[in-house]
C-alpha cells in the first residue's frame, strides 16, 4: 500500500510542479489537464485507501518513508499514518479539490494567472494531504505551514489589488499568531515525550496525565492542559476560531474556487482534524476541553449573527463557514470527535457547493457580489439555483440532508455532555441553528427570489454558467444530500474510525447518542419533531417574512437598532481593536526600537560610537606622534625615568 | 686617598666639565671640540683601570675618525645657529629637573651598597699582563663571528654614507677612466689624403 | 683605591648630562648626535668598570662592538645630515616634519 499512499501525495505535487514551472510551455489547457489528472489520481487512490481501510477493515498503516535526520535520538522523518480517520479525510480533500479544479476551468477562464492558479491549488492539495497523512508532528507542521503558505498565495492571487494583498498579509499574520501557539505546543510535546512520532506520543500520553510543569514559577500547570491549549491555539488560527477568525472573511478577496477549496472545505478544517488526531492528548485534560468548548460556541453563534447583516454573497457564506467551524469545535470540546469529523466531511461538500454556487452567481452577475443587487435569479440559472438550494438545505440541517445528520449529532452530543461549559455551548449552538437557518434563507431569497434588482445590462446577459461550472455543482450536490444518511451509522456509531480516535469512557457522549440511534431514516424522522428543526423552520419563516413578504421591514429594523447594527457591520470591532492595539502597538514598538534601539543604540552608540571612539582615541594619540625627533627622545627618557623610579621604589 | 684616586677625580671633573660644555655651548664647533676633550679624558680614565686597548681605540677611532668627521660636517655646513638654539632657556629647567631626578635615582641605585661589596675588588695584574693580548685572544676565538659581523656593519656604513652623500652634478667636467681606457685608434686618428698643391 | 661605584656614578652623571643635552638642544641635530655619543660613552664606562672589577674581559669585547656600531651610526647619521642639509638648507629638527600628518 505504501506506493498507493505515496501516489496520493505525489500526484498533486507532480501536477503542481509541472503547471507551476512549465506553465508557459504546456499552455492553459496543459496546466489544467496535468493538475486535474494529478488530483484525479489522488482521488481514485484515496478511494482505494478508503475501501482498504474502512470497508475491508485493514490495520492502520504507520511507517516511515524517509528519515530526514536524527538529532540525539529524535527522529525527524517523513512518514504516513493511514487509518480510517485519514482515509475519510483524504477522500474528502481530494474529492472537493477535484471538483474545484474542474470548476476553476470555467471560473478562471479569462484570467492571466491561469497556470499559476492551477499550480497553487494542486500544491495546496499536496500540502493538505501531507498534513492529513502525517505520522509525526514535524510533517504535520510542514503540511500546516504549507497550506498556510498556499492560502497566502491564493488570497493574494490578484496581487495587483491592494485589498487582496492586504487580506493575504492579514491571513498570514493572524495564522502566524496561531502557528506560534502550535509550534510551542509541538515544542511542549517534544519536551515532554522526547519524540515527535504520533505513536510514541500517544502511547506515552496516559503516563503524563498527572505531570505538572511550572511555567510561571510557583504555579503548577498540568502539562497536558498546557500542551493541548497551545496546540488548540494553532487550531484556532487555522480553523478561524474567535478571536483569530478575522482573516477568514477577508480571505474572500481570493478567487471563489479558492474560497470553496481552502476557506470552506479543507484548509480551515485542518485545525479540527488536528484536534481529532490529538484526541488521546486532549482526552487527558478536561481543562483544555472546556477551553475548546468555550471558544467553539462563541464562534458558532456570534459569527452566525454577522452572516445576517452582511451583503457580500461570499462574505455571508464565509461567516456561515466560521459558524459551522464553531460547531465542529463544539463537537471537539464535548469529546465527540467523530461527530466533528463527520460534520467536517458533510460541511466540506455542502459548503464547497455553496461557494461554488456563489461563484457561479458571481460569474453570471459579471463579478457583482452585492446581494442587494441580485434577486430572481432562479429562472435564469436553474442548475445553480437548485444546487444552491440543496446546499442551503444541507447547511441549515433539514432532516434527510447530510448537514442534518452531522449537526444534529453534534447537538445531541452537547446535550449529553457534562464538561464545564457544555450548558452554555448547548444554548449557543441551539440558537445558532436558528441563526444559520435565518441567514441562509436570507441569502437564498435575496439572490434567487424576489425583485430583480440588478441593472438592465447585467439582466440582459444573465444566463446559466457553462458545464465545467455546473458539473461540479451537481457532483457536489449529490453527496450534500446523501452522504450524511449513508455514513452516519458506520462513522459515528459503528466502528468507522477504528482505533484512530480515542475517547475517554467518562467523556463518551456519543455512547448516549448511540443509544437513541436506530438507523438513519429513523434519525431523520425523529429530527422532524425535534427542537432543532423547529428552530430551523422558525428561521426560515423569519427570513421569508422579512425578505419575501415585507422587504421594507429589514431597513426599519436596521434603523431601530442602528448602534447594534453598526457594531455588527464592523464585525464586533475586532479589526479595529487589532489594528489599534496590535498593529499600532507593534508599529509604535517598532518605531521605538528603530529610533532608540537601532538608530540610537546600534547605529549611534555601537557603530558610529565605535568609530567616534576610535577617532577620539586617535586624535588623542596623534599628539604622541608629532613627527619631531625630540618627542620620541623625550618619550624614551620618560620611559627610562619611570623604569628607574619603579626600580628604586621596589 | 691614593694618587690613582686623585687622578680619577681630576679626570672625572674634567670629563663632567667637558660634557656640560658639549651640551651648553652655542657653537657646534666648540661642542665638537669639547666632545673631543671628553673622549680624551675618558680614555685616560679607562687607562686608569687597565683597559689600555679600548682607551687607545677610543682615541684613534673616536677622536681620530668620528670627531674629525663631526668637525668636518659642522664646518662644511653653513649653519645658522640662532634658530637651533630656540627654546634652550625655555627647556633648561625641565631638562635640568629630569637630569637631576635621573642622577638622584642612579645614585640611589649605585650607592645602595649593592656594588660596593667585596665581590667587586680591583685585581691587580702582573707587570707583563697585556690587556690587548687578552682581548684579542677572546675576540678572535669566541667572538669571531660577531667580529666578522661588526666588520660587515662597518662596510655597510661606509657604502651607506657614500651612497647617501654622492651626487652627480650637471655640467661638471670629469674624466671617465673606463672610456679613456677603451678608446681605440680609430676614435682618435683620422687619416686624410691631402692632395698636394701645385707649386706656384 | 678606585671603587666600582666611582665609575658607576661617573657613568650615571655622564648619562644624565647627555639626556639633558637631548632636552636642551632639541633643535640642533649635530648636538643631538653628540649627546648620543656621550650616552654611549657612559654605557661604555659601565661595561669597562664591571669588566675590570669582575675580571672578565667579555665586557670589554662588548665595548669594542659598541664602538664599532657607534662609529657606523655616526657616519651614517652625519651622511643623512649632509643630504638633509643639501635638500632643505637647515638642520633644525623643528623643520624636519615632512612625515608629520
Amino acid at each position: 500500500m505504501q506506493n498507493v499512499y505515496l501516489g496520493i501525495v505525489l500526484a498533486p505535487l507532480f501536477g503542481a510542479i509541472i503547471a507551476g514551472l512549465f506553465g508557459r510551455k504546456i499552455g492553459r489547457a496543459g496546466a489544467h489537464w496535468v493538475t486535474i489528472i494529478g488530483v484525479g489520481i489522488a482521488f481514485l487512490l484515496s478511494l482505494v485507501v478508503l475501501r482498504h481501510h474502512v470497508f475491508n477493515g485493514a490495520e492502520p498503516y504507520n511507517d516511515t518513508v524517509y528519515t530526514w535526520m536524527m538529532i540525539e535520538g529524535i527522529r525527524l522523518e517523513v512518514g504516513f499514518l493511514v487509518d480510517n480517520l485519514t482515509a475519510v479525510m483524504i477522500c474528502t480533500v481530494t474529492f472537493v479539490s477535484l471538483m474545484v479544479h474542474i470548476y476553476t476551468i470555467g471560473y478562471m477562464h479569462d484570467d492571466d494567472g491561469y497556470q499559476r492558479f492551477f499550480s497553487y491549488i494542486a500544491l495546496f492539495t499536496f500540502a493538505m494531504l501531507m498534513l492529513v497523512m502525517a505520522n509525526n508532528f514535524l510533517q504535520l507542521f510542514f503540511g500546516w505551514e504549507g497550506v498556510g503558505l498556499v492560502s497566502y498565495l491564493l488570497i493574494g492571487f490578484w496581487y495587483k489589488r491592494e485589498s487582496a494583498t492586504f487580506a493575504s498579509l492579514k491571513a498570514f499574520l493572524v495564522n502566524r499568531v496561531g502557528d506560534f501557539g502550535f509550534l510551542l505546543g509541538i515544542a511542549a510535546v517534544l519536551m515532554a515525550f522526547n519524540s515527535l512520532d504520533y505513536a510514541d506520543v500517544f502511547a506515552a500520553a496516559p503516563l503524563m496525565a498527572k505531570v505538572t510543569v511550572q511555567i510561571v514559577p510557583g504555579v503548577d500547570w498540568s502539562l497536558m492542559t498546557v500542551t493541548c491549549i497551545l496546540l488548540f491555539i494553532g487550531a484556532m488560527g487555522k480553523s478561524a476560531q474567535v478571536p483569530l477568525h478575522v482573516w477568514l472573511p477577508d480571505s474572500m478577496e481570493g478567487p471563489t474556487p479558492i474560497s470553496a477549496l481552502i476557506h470552506a472545505a479543507t484548509m480551515v478544517t485542518a485545525g479540527i482534524f488536528m484536534v481529532a488526531r490529538m484526541s488521546p492528548l486532549f482526552e487527558l485534560s478536561e481543562t483544555a476541553l472546556s477551553f475548546v468548548l468555550v471558544i467553539g460556541p462563541i464562534t458558532a453563534l456570534f459569527m452566525g449573527f454577522l452572516g445576517i447583516i452582511h451583503n457580500d454573497i461570499k462574505r455571508v457564506v464565509a461567516y456561515s463557514t466560521l459558524s459551522q467551524l464553531g460547531y465542529m469545535t463544539v463537537a471537539l470540546g464535548v469529546s465527540a470527535y467523530p461527530a466533528a469529523i463527520f460534520h467536517l466531511m458533510t460541511h466540506a461538500f455542502f459548503k464547497a457547493l455553496l461557494f461554488l454556487g456563489a461563484g457561479s452567481v458571481i460569474i453570471a452577475m459579471h463579478h457583482e457580489q452585492d446581494i442587494r443587487k441580485m434577486g430572481g435569479l432562479w429562472k435564469y440559472m436553474p442548475i445553480t439555483w437548485l444546487t444552491f438550494l440543496i446546499g442551503t438545505l444541507a447547511l441549515i440541517g433539514t432532516p434527510g440532508f447530510s448537514g442534518f445528520y452531522s449537526k444534529d449529532s453534534i447537538l445531541e452530543a452537547v446535550h449529553f455532555s457534562h464538561i464545564a461549559g457544555s450548558g452554555f455551548a448547548y444554548f449557543a449552538v441551539m440558537l445558532g441553528v436558528f441563526v444559520t437557518s435565518f441567514y441562509s434563507f436570507r441569502l437564498y431569497f435575496l439572490v434567487f427570489h424576489g425583485k430583480e434588482r440588478m441593472d438592465h445590462h447585467t439582466q440582459a446577459h444573465l444566463h446559466e454558467t457553462p458545464a465545467v461550472v455546473t458539473l461540479p455543482l451537481i457532483l457536489l450536490a449529490i453527496p450534500s444530500v446523501i452522504i450524511g444518511a449513508l455514513t452516519i451509522g458506520p462513522l459515528l456509531f459503528g466502528d468507522g474510525f477504528g482505533g484512530s480516535i480515542f475517547v475517554a469512557p467518562e467523556h463518551n457522549v456519543l455512547e448516549h447518542v448511540k443509544e437513541e440511534f436506530h438507523g438513519a431514516l429513523n434519525f431523520a424522522l425523529h429530527g422532524v419533531i425535534g427542537l432543532p428543526f423547529i428552530l430551523v423552520v422558525l428561521g426560515f419563516l423569519t427570513a421569508f417574512i422579512l425578505y419575501m413578504l415585507k422587504p421594507e421591514l429589514p431597513g426599519l429594523i436596521q434603523q431601530r437598532f442602528a448602534m447594534l447594527y453598526g457594531i455588527m457591520e464592523r464585525k464586533y470591532l475586532f479589526d479595529e481593536i487589532y489594528q489599534s492595539v496590535f498593529m499600532r502597538g507593534g508599529r509604535s514598538l517598532g518605531t521605538t526600537l528603530w529610533k532608540y534601539g537601532d538608530a540610537g543604540l546600534i547605529d549611534g552608540l555601537l557603530v558610529n560610537g565605535g568609530a567616534r571612539l576610535v577617532g577620539w582615541f586617535a586624535a588623542v594619540a596623534r599628539h604622541l606622534q608629532t613627527g619631531y625627533l625630540y618627542t620620541y627622545a623625550f618619550a624614551m627618557i620618560i620611559g627610562l625615568l619611570i623604569l628607574l623610579t619603579w626600580f628604586v621604589a621596589r | 686617598m691614593g694618587f690613582e684616586k686623585f687622578l680619577f677625580y681630576v679626570f672625572a671633573l674634567i670629563l663632567i666639565f667637558a660634557a656640560v660644555r658639549v651640551i651648553t655651548v652655542r657653537n657646534s664647533v666648540h661642542a665638537a671640540l669639547f666632545l673631543v676633550l671628553a673622549f680624551f679624558t675618558s680614555a685616560a680614565l679607562w687607562l686608569l683601570i687597565e683597559a689600555e686597548f679600548l682607551a687607545i681605540t677610543m682615541v684613534l677611532v673616536y677622536v681620530g675618525a668620528v670627531m674629525v668627521l663631526f668637525l668636518f660636517v659642522v664646518m662644511m655646513l653653513d649653519l645658522n645657529i640662532s634658530p637651533t638654539r630656540e627654546g634652550f632657556i625655555k627647556y633648561l629647567p625641565v631638562g635640568a629637573a629630569i637630569a637631576a631626578v635621573i642622577v638622584i635615582e642612579m645614585v640611589l641605585v649605585v650607592g645602595s651598597g649593592y656594588f660596593s661589596s667585596d665581590q667587586y675588588q680591583l685585581i691587580s695584574h702582573p707587570s707583563d699582563y697585556s690587556n690587548t693580548k687578552e682581548l684579542g685572544s677572546v675576540l678572535y676565538t669566541f667572538y669571531v663571528y660577531p667580529f666578522e659581523i661588526a666588520s660587515v656593519i662597518l662596510l655597510v656604513a661606509i657604502i651607506a654614507a657614500i651612497s647617501l652623500t654622492l651626487r652627480r652634478r650637471e655640467g661638471v667636467k670629469s674624466q671617465n677612466p673606463s672610456q679613456q681606457i677603451r678608446v681605440s685608434r680609430n676614435d682618435r686618428v683620422r687619416l686624410v689624403n691631402v692632395t698636394a698643391e701645385k707649386k706656384q | 683605591m678606585i671603587a666600582l661605584t666611582d665609575y658607576l656614578v661617573l657613568g650615571a652623571i655622564l648619562f644624565c648630562l647627555s639626556v639633558a643635552g637631548i632636552f636642551l638642544n632639541r633643535k640642533n641635530v649635530i648636538i643631538l648626535l653628540m649627546s648620543i655619543e656621550l650616552m654611549l660613552l657612559s654605557v661604555n664606562f659601565n661595561f669597562i668598570a664591571f669588566s675590570r672589577f669582575l675580571d672578565d674581559s667579555i665586557g670589554q669585547v662588548f665595548v669594542f662592538f659598541i664602538l664599532t656600531v657607534a662609529a657606523a651610526e655616526s657616519a651614517i647619521g652625519l651622511a643623512i645630515l649632509v643630504v638633509l642639509f643639501r635638500n632643505r638648507r637647515t638642520i633644525n629638527v623643528a623643520d624636519l616634519d615632512m612625515l608629520k600628518g
